[in-house]
C-alpha cells in the first residue's frame, strides 16, 4: 500500500483520539490561528489560500482563495460565512466523520475563514439528521469559546467570531448554497437566480461566503504548514492536497480514505478499499456522488483530479465513489437515483419539477418491462430539455444517471424493452386483439 | 399515516398539499402560549442567535415537535406570533422539510435508507424485515404506536450500508440478526447500544496508522 502523509484524517486515526479541546491542542491544533490572528493581516490569509491552490469540497471545486476575492472591499456592514455541511448528496459520508471525530479542526478552520473575509458570525448548515454531529460541534464550540479561540476578542487581538450550529430539517436541495441561505433564513429551502452571487447579496442580502466543511478543515494546515507546502501535494497545479473519498457499493472495504488528489481510481478501489467483494469484476462505478454521471471499467486508469474526471466525461463533485459489480442492473440503478432527484426537486422551475416526473413514470415503465422503442428517445428528449435550463445546478445533476447509462449500456435498455415487446406479443396473440 | 411520507409518495413540493391540515391565517392568531410558557428561555436564546428573527423558525418548529412529538397547528400559531409572522409563512416551511412531522408518528421512527448506494448492498431486504416482523410497510405506523417506517434517502451513511436512522440515533451495517436485536432492544429498553457513536469508518486501528 503506498506511503502518503494524511492530513486530514491524521489526528482522529490515532488510537485513543476524542476530538477534544485537549486532544486537538496536543496534536498541534489552534496553532495556525495563533500564528496569524492579529498579527498577520486578513488579506494575506486570503492570499496565501489563494496560493495554496484550495478548490472547493463540496461539489463545483472552485478555487476557495478566488471566492473569497469576489466579496466588496471596504464593504461597511456584517458579512456572514455560511459552513456547508448539509452532506446529502449519495454516496457521500466524509463530513459527518470530519465533524463527529475532529470538530476543533472544523472550527479552527472557520475562525480563520472568518478572520480572512471580515465575518463576525459564522454559521454551520448541519443537515438534521445528524444530531449526534451537531451535539459534538455545539460541544467544541462551548470549549473553544472558554478557551478564548471562538466569541469576541479572541486570543485578545480584539477579533470577534461567533459560530453557531443550524440545523437542517431533511431536504437535500438545501445543499446548493442559495437554497441553504433560504433555509437559514427560515423559509422554504428553493435556490435563488444567480446572480446576484451569495458574495455580494448572500444571507440577509450581506456579503456571503459559503463554503463546504472538508474544504474549511484544510485552512489550519494551509496556514500552518505554508500554501507551497500544501500546493505541492497532490496532481499541481490545479488539483492540490488531498482529499477524503467516500467509497461504498461492491467493494471489500468501503470507507473514507483520504488520498492526494491524482491517484487512479483503479489505485483508490482495489489498493484503499480492498477491491472487489466477490469474484464478479467491476462493471461501473460514480465517481463524485449521485450527481456524477457513470464511468465503466475502462475508466479506471483515470486520475482523481478535477480536470481528469471532466475529460472522462464525468465530474470529481463531492468525492463519493460507488463501485458496481458486474450483474448489476444499470437501467435500475439510474432509477434509483431518478427517484432521489424526482423526491428531492423543490418544484421552483418547470423542466426539473415536470421533467423529473416524467423521466421518473418513463424509466419505471421501462424498468417493469412495459417500455417501448420511443421511450428512449423520449427520455433523452426530456434530459436535454432539462439541462442547463434551471434555475440550479440540480437540474443537470438530475439527467446524469440517465443520460451516461444511456450512453454506456444502451443495450440494456433497449434488452428491457425488446422483452416487453416479445411479452406483448404473447399476450395478445391468444386473446386475438389487433 | 405519517406526515414524514415515503419518499415514494410524491416529490417534495407537492407536500404542502398533502399536509393534514391547513391552519387558517385568520382564526386565533395569537395561539396559545404553551411554548413561550415552559420554554421562555431556551426560545429567547435561539431567537438571539440571528438577526432577523424569522431565522430561527426551523429551531423553535424542532422545539415544538421535541415538545409534543409533532407539529401541531397550534404550535405553528404560537411561533408564527413569536417571530411575526403570519402563519402560512410557518405552514410554508415547515411543509418543505421531511424531518418536521405534522403528524405524530410511532414512538420508534425506523427511516430506512432506500437510495442507491444502500439498494447496493441490499436496503430493499431490510424494508421487507419490517415488513414481515412488524407488519409495516413504509407510511405506516403499528398499531400499538410503536413503530413507524418511512424509507428515506441517502443519510450520509453509504458505506455502512444497508442502515437506518431510529429517532435520532443511526444504526448502521444492518444484519438480520443485528436487526432483530435493534427491535427487541428498543421495545425493552428504548433504546439499543449497536447505535453508531462518533462516526468514522474504517475504524483506526493500529497497524493501519499509516495508510
Ligand atoms: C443540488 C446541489 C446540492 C449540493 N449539496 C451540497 C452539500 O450537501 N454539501 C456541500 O458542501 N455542497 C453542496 N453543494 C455545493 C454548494 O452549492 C456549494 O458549491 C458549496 O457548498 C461551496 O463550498 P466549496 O466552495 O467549499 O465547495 C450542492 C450543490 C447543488 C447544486
Ligand atoms: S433545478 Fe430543480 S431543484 Fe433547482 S431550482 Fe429548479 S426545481 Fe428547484
Ligand atoms: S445511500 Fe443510504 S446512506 Fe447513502
Amino acid at each position: 500500500m503506498p506511503k502518503h502523509e494524511l492530513i486530514l484524517l491524521k489526528n482522529m486515526m490515532q488510537l485513543g483520539y476524542t476530538g477534544s479541546l485537549q486532544d486537538y491542542e496536543r496534536a498541534g491544533g489552534y496553532q495556525a490561528l495563533r500564528k496569524v490572528v492579529g498579527k498577520v493581516p486578513p488579506a494575506d490569509v486570503t492570499a496565501m489560500v489563494m496560493k495554496s491552490g484550495l478548490r472547493g469540497r463540496g461539489g463545483a471545486g472552485f478555487p476557495t482563495g478566488v471566492k473569497w476575492g469576489f466579496l466588496p472591499k471596504g464593504y461597511q456592514g456584517p458579512r456572514y460565512l455560511c459552513c456547508n455541511a448539509d452532506e446529502s448528496e449519495p454516496g457521500t459520508f466524509k463530513d459527518r466523520q470530519l465533524i463527529e471525530r475532529d470538530p476543533h479542526q472544523i472550527l479552527e478552520g472557520i475562525v480563520l475563514a472568518c478572520y480572512a473575509i471580515g465575518a463576525e458570525t459564522a454559521y454551520i448548515y448541519i443537515r438534521g439528521e445528524f444530531v449526534l454531529g451537531a451535539r459534538i460541534l455545539e460541544q467544541a464550540i462551548a470549549e473553544a469559546r472558554t478557551a478564548g479561540y471562538i466569541g469576541t476578542n479572541i486570543l485578545g487581538a480584539g477579533i470577534t467570531a461567533n459560530v453557531w450550529v443550524h440545523r437542517g430539517a431533511g431536504a437535500y436541495i438545501c445543499g446548493e448554497e442559495t437554497a441553504l441561505l433560504e433555509s437559514l433564513e427560515g423559509k422554504r429551502g428553493l435556490p435563488r437566480v444567480k446572480p446576484p452571487f451569495p458574495a455580494t447579496h448572500g444571507l440577509y442580502n450581506k456579503p456571503t461566503v459559503v463554503n463546504n466543511i472538508e474544504t474549511l478543515a484544510n485552512l489550519p494546515h494551509i496556514v500552518g504548514r505554508g500554501p507551497e507546502w500544501f500546493a505541492s501535494i497532490g496532481s499541481p497545479p490545479k488539483s492540490t492536497g488531498t482529499r477524503v473519498f467516500c467509497v461504498s457499493g461492491h467493494v471489500n472495504e468501503p470507507g473514507n480514505y483520504e488520498v492526494p488528489m491524482g491517484i487512479t481510481f483503479r489505485e483508490l478501489i482495489y489498493e484503499h478499499a480492498g477491491g472487489m467483494r466477490s469474484d464478479k469484476p467491476l462493471k461501473a462505478f460514480i465517481p463524485g456522488g449521485a450527481s456524477a454521471p457513470f464511468l465503466t471499467a475502462n475508466h479506471l486508469d483515470v486520475k482523481l483530479d478535477f480536470e481528469s474526471v471532466a475529460a472522462a466525461g464525468s465530474m470529481l463533485g463531492s468525492g463519493g465513489v460507488t463501485v458496481m459489480e458486474e450483474g448489476t442492473d444499470m437501467v435500475w440503478a439510474a432509477l434509483r437515483l431518478m427517484e432521489f432527484f424526482y423526491h428531492e426537486s423543490c418544484g421552483k422551475c418547470s423542466p426539473c419539477r415536470e421533467g423529473s416526473s416524467w423521466l421518473v413514470q418513463t424509466m419505471r415503465r421501462i424498468v417493469a418491462k412495459r417500455g417501448r422503442m420511443e421511450d428512449l428517445e423520449t427520455l433523452v428528449d426530456l434530459c436535454k430539455n432539462i439541462e442547463g435550463r434551471t434555475v440550479c445546478a440540480f437540474g443537470d445533476a438530475s439527467v446524469a444517471p440517465i443520460m451516461s447509462t444511456l450512453k454506456h449500456w444502451r443495450a440494456e435498455y433497449v434488452t428491457l424493452i425488446q422483452e416487453a415487446e416479445a411479452a406483448n406479443l404473447i399476450k395478445l396473440e391468444p386473446a386475438g386483439r389487433h | 399515516m405519517l406526515a414524514r411520507r415515503a419518499a415514494s409518495e410524491g416529490p417534495r413540493w407537492t407536500r404542502a398539499v398533502r399536509a393534514p391540515s391547513i391552519p387558517s391565517p385568520w382564526v386565533g392568531r395569537q395561539g396559545s402560549q404553551m411554548l413561550k410558557e415552559k420554554y421562555q428561555e431556551e426560545i429567547d436564546e435561539i431567537i438571539s442567535r440571528y438577526p432577523v428573527k424569522r431565522s430561527a423558525l426551523i429551531p423553535l418548529l424542532y422545539l415544538a415537535q421535541r415538545d409534543e412529538g409533532f407539529i401541531s397547528e397550534a404550535a405553528m400559531k404560537e411561533i408564527a406570533g413569536l417571530l411575526r409572522l403570519t402563519p402560512p409563512q410557518v405552514y410554508e416551511t415547515a411543509t418543505f422539510y421531511t424531518m418536521l412531522n405534522l403528524k405524530r408518528v410511532g414512538k420508534f421512527h425506523l427511516q430506512v435508507c432506500k437510495s442507491l448506494m444502500c439498494a447496493l448492498a441490499g436496503s430493499d431486504t431490510v424494508i421487507g424485515w419490517v415488513k414481515t416482523k412488524l407488519g409495516i410497510g413504509p407510511g405506516e405506523t403499528t398499531s400499538d404506536g410503536l413503530f413507524s417506517l418511512s424509507a428515506v434517502e441517502c443519510l450520509a451513511a453509504c458505506g455502512t450500508a444497508p442502515m437506518m436512522q431510529v429517532n435520532e440515533d443511526y444504526y448502521e451495517r444492518l444484519t438480520e440478526e443485528r436487526f432483530d436485536r435493534i427491535l427487541a432492544d428498543l421495545k425493552r429498553d428504548g433504546t439499543c447500544s449497536l447505535k453508531t457513536g462518533p462516526f468514522m469508518w474504517p475504524e483506526p486501528v493500529a497497524v493501519k496508522g499509516e495508510t
